[in-house]
């Protein structure tokens, strides 16, 4: 077929690659960066409401969240080091561990947004509306945009990371082209870069 | 294609960068727990900006990538700290 042959003659440029994600990247660190502004004014205009709904998280279940984070950043910043060895297998491993650790995150914060909920903390919950200020009913709508934003940048981390699996597997990836690979790294690692500051911002400034 | 030959991390490197990010991820629990009042926030927010930089510097490889992409994500970082200092010299002095 014409397309195997084109595809053959693809010209693959790395670096261009690289600067299309970074650029693309530049346009996710704008879209949070934006929100931690509403974050910040508003927490300046409500400090002692925000400290009391900060509070009511739970940092445990937070900093178990940060260190899966961080570990599967460090798995997938090793698997680059990997294919570039053109070590399919341990490729192929640390990319597996990351993708487990990515859903390990989201079933946390899945008990974790299941226990707000049963505590009658949602967007739009009566019990909040009625019993809570002003201030704390902003800080919980920040806390579950935010988070829940975040959560779907998980949600599509956990989607490329399988099609860089994927495309592993077809030999599609190798220690000669593995563009896909480092921008997926690149991806994930964004993504922790955002829960870096989502971590400390909601549940250890009280 | 680039034939150049790039630079490959050893693995001991990224996992004493994990090693100090976990490190400054419970000391900023500790600090956090301390009450400083403002302070708090501030050391908080240091601790990110450290952690950021690690993640930046080694995790995303600019400490080996061309210097032009370090430049363009502080040009990013500094256009977020401008827009920051604008919109809270409006709160501020309103």
């Amino acid at each position: 077929m014409e397309n195997t042959h084109q595809a053959h003659h693809l010209p693959y440029d790395a670096e261009a690659s690289k600067i299309g994600m970074w650029l693309f990247i530049f346009t996710e660190l704008l879209l949070f960066g934006g929100m931690f502004i509403v974050y910040s004014v508003y927490r300046y205009l409500n400090p002692e409401a925000f400290h009391l709904a900060g509070e009511e998280l739970n940092t445990f279940i937070g900093a178990v969240n940060t260190v899966i984070l961080l570990v599967s950043s460090m798995t997938i910043a090793m698997s680059t080091s990997a294919i570039q060895k053109n070590d399919i297998r341990l490729t192929n491993i640390l990319l597996g561990i990351t993708l487990i650790l990515a859903i390990v995150f989201l079933v946390n914060k899945y008990f974790e947004w299941g226990s707000k909920f049963a505590h009658g903390i949602y967007p739009g919950s009566q019990e909040m509306l009625s019993t809570m200020s002003q201030g704390e009913i902003l800080f919980f709508g920040l806390y579950f945009v935010m988070t829940g934003l975040h959560a779907l940048h998980i949600l599509v981390g956990i989607a490329l990371i399988t099609w860089t699996l994927i495309e592993l597997k077809q030999k599609k990836i190798h220690g000669e082209k593995y563009d896909l690979l480092e921008n997926s790294g690149l991806y994930w690692h964004l993504v922790d870069l955002i829960w870096i500051f989502l971590f400390p911002l909601f549940y250890l400034i009280h | 294609m680039s034939s150049e030959k790039h630079h490959i991390v050893p693995y001991y490197v990224y996992v004493v960068i994990l090693g100090a990010l976990i490190v400054l991820t419970f000391a900023s629990i500790g600090i956090t727990s301390i009450e400083l009042g403002s302070l708090t926030v501030a050391a908080a927010l240091l601790f990110a900006v450290v952690k950021t930089y690690l993640v930046l510097i080694y995790f995303m490889h600019l400490k080996y990538d061309k210097p032009y992409i370090g430049i363009m994500v502080g040009a990013v970082f500094l256009l977020f700290v401008v827009v920051i200092i604008i919109t809270f010299l409006d709160y501020l002095y309103r």
